[in-house]
């Protein structure tokens, strides 16, 4: 595919995030991104509106897309109205369609997020939900939340949920047949598809890495090299 | 600038919101980490002011952070909030309110864009009918709960049995608001006071005694960034933006923070956790963090709940020398007591960073 420019313009989020960019950095500086990874979002802006499918291909294919955390802080300041913010989750979007996204390093994390976020919704219709969301893959959540797990249902019922419970309440099980609609949007809407898209490019993208998909999985998950960061 | 632009500059970030008979949905995050502060607002709503908030078990995930995790496409998470809002005509409302702030900005970004681009509105209604065989129609209001707490903070201020004062001095407690990103950077006109300058939290730390603590970083994203944390790679992202906002706000001395976003009292509260273990460095009095609450923790101290039934012992930083300053009386050997004082056993202590 080579009309990339095109592509992003069918986007309704590119149609509201890019209009008309000064290159004024005002989206940099507020940007938490750009001072913690080597980003620049006024640069991404700039590149894309060269229009140079070229220079939009390397786009796609770079780390720089993934920096971004979505907080969306550069389209309060932009002094034009647009959001870079905007255009970066076109551009992933488009580098997930066409498979761009596995050349990179943050790209290739779509593997793991993609089976811990659709996982949820399809399986308990949450997004995070106890089950997957384990204290050994979240030490960070201290001591406190390993008691939390480790008493899962006696601290959630302390807190007045109605874990996996009948009825409305905190974290009740949502009924089945809600869960069969969150499915058949899936399929109807290109959610099902998009799991399917990222699941064959990342197999590929394995196999030429000499992996399993379970090591890639894991590594996407796990490992950062040093090339990311401001220093 | 003249007294009169200035009023009307700020009455255009003033949002119409009802009093009554909303229609609820809750956060995915919230639920598991937070889990007692959604009881606190049912509680708070229905049985102490009295409103008619209504909650169907068949509403799910708005699919929000899947989105800003770029795992579904944008049909897919219009498509969920389509049958959102299908639930919510069935059950006869009209006044939409999320817990979860992603949702606010998600529910606001897709009722602005169907606003500007009628077609997709009725390719989304199709896809809805498709799917799932439902019909919907609009909110008529959209409101985050803090804004419905917010705009009832005055009747919560009349009830309050502890005020946002520290009992020895007498002087007024300091108080960081922290406003989740999507409340209002996107659209400044859904919030209460804007983007620039929210008043959301602000009025009710106002109302209910305190003073608002300004500092430099006071805007800043807490640094949850989606993928930049669920990635296990990507989390030093989070911790740096968090340690950013701490550095800033460190020479105001706040005596607490508050937050309305479902990630950013999770992110406040265990990155002080993870910044004394790693540096030894803490940000409260006497070796102890800075108690971090949600709105409606808070607006339950006010009004005398036990701070256990607040589910204040998930909290990593320890919440008591803000119960002490206030006044507010707690059994310390309840603190990790499951239902009916069942012994749950007691979470290890950590080693840097003050906790009881």
């Amino acid at each position: 595919m080579k009309n990339l420019f095109g592509e992003l313009c069918k986007d309704y989020r590119f149609k509201e995030g890019f209009h008309n960019c000064i290159n004024c950095g005002t989206c940099t500086a507020v940007c938490p991104a750009a001072e913690f990874y080597r980003y620049d979002p006024r640069r991404i802006v700039d590149i894309v509106q060269t229009r140079d499918d070229d220079k939009i291909e390397d786009l796609l294919k770079s780390e720089t897309i993934w920096y971004c955390g979505e907080c969306m802080s550069c389209v309060t300041r932009c002094p034009r109205g647009n959001g870079p913010g905007l255009v970066v989750m076109a551009l992933r979007d488009l580098s997930i369609r066409l498979g761009f996204f596995t050349e990179s390093e943050k790209g290739r994390q779509m593997l793991p997020l993609t089976h811990i976020m659709t996982g949820n919704i399809l399986k308990y219709g949450y997004c995070v939900h106890p089950e997957t969301f384990r204290w050994e893959d979240h030490k960070e959540s201290g001591p406190v939340w390993k008691w939390h797990t480790d008493h899962l249902e006696k601290s959630l019922a302390r807190q007045g949920a109605n874990y996996m419970g009948d009825g409305p309440g905190i974290l009740r099980k949502i009924p089945q047949e809600s869960l069969d609609e969150l499915k058949a949007i899936f399929d109807v809407t290109g959610g099902t598809e998009r799991i399917h898209i990222v699941e064959q490019y990342s197999e590929k993208k394995a196999s030429q890495m000499g992996k399993s998909l379970q090591e890639y999985e894991k590594a996407a998950f796990e490992y950062c090299s040093d090339k990311h960061f401001n220093r | 600038m003249i007294y009169e632009g200035k009023q009307k500059i700020w009455s255009e970030y003033q949002k119409e919101i009802p009093d009554d008979n909303w229609y609820y949905v809750r956060s995915c995050i919230r639920q598991n980490f937070f889990p007692a502060s959604e009881r606190m607002f049912t509680e708070i709503s229905r049985n102490v002011l009295g409103k008619d908030i209504y909650e169907t078990p068949h509403h799910t995930t708005c699919g929000g952070i899947a989105y800003h995790c770029d795992t579904i496409p944008q049909e897919t998470v219009m498509t969920i909030v389509a049958r959102q809002f299908a639930l919510m005509t069935e059950a006869g409302y009209e006044n939409y309110c999320p817990s979860c702030i992603t949702s606010f900005g998600n529910y606001a970004e897709i009722l602005e864009t169907w606003r500007e681009y009628p077609e997709l509105e009725t390719r989304i209604r199709e896809d809805l009918w498709k799917a799932c065989r439902r019909e919907f129609k609009k909110p008529k209001y959209l409101a985050h709960t803090s804004d419905l707490i917010y705009h009832w903070r005055n009747e919560i201020a009349v009830r309050a049995k502890h005020r946002l004062v520290n009992r020895q001095t007498g002087e007024s407690l300091r108080i960081v608001e922290h406003i989740g990103c999507h409340y209002a950077k996107m659209f400044p006109s859904k919030g209460v006071g804007g983007a620039e300058y929210p008043y959301v939290l602000a009025g009710m730390i106002e109302s209910w005694g305190g003073q608002v603590v300004d500092y430099p970083e006071r805007r800043h994203c807490c640094g949850y960034g989606f993928r930049q944390y669920h990635v296990k790679a990507n989390r030093s992202y989070s911790l740096s933006n968090t340690y950013k906002k701490f550095e800033s706000m460190e020479p105001f001395h706040p005596d607490a923070i508050v937050t309305n976003c479902p990630g950013c009292p999770y992110f406040l509260d265990r990155w002080q956790y993870v910044i004394a273990e790693q540096t030894g460095k803490t940000y409260g009095e006497n070796g102890f963090g800075i108690p971090v609450l949600t709105y409606e923790e808070l607006a339950g101290l006010v009004l005398g709940y036990n701070p256990w039934d607040l589910g204040l012992q998930l909290h990593q930083v320890a919440v008591e020398p803000l119960l002490d300053k206030m006044g507010v009386e707690y059994d310390p050997e309840a603190k990790y007591l499951g239902l009916n004082r069942e012994n749950i056993l007691r979470p290890e202590l950590p080693g840097s960073i003050r906790c009881f």
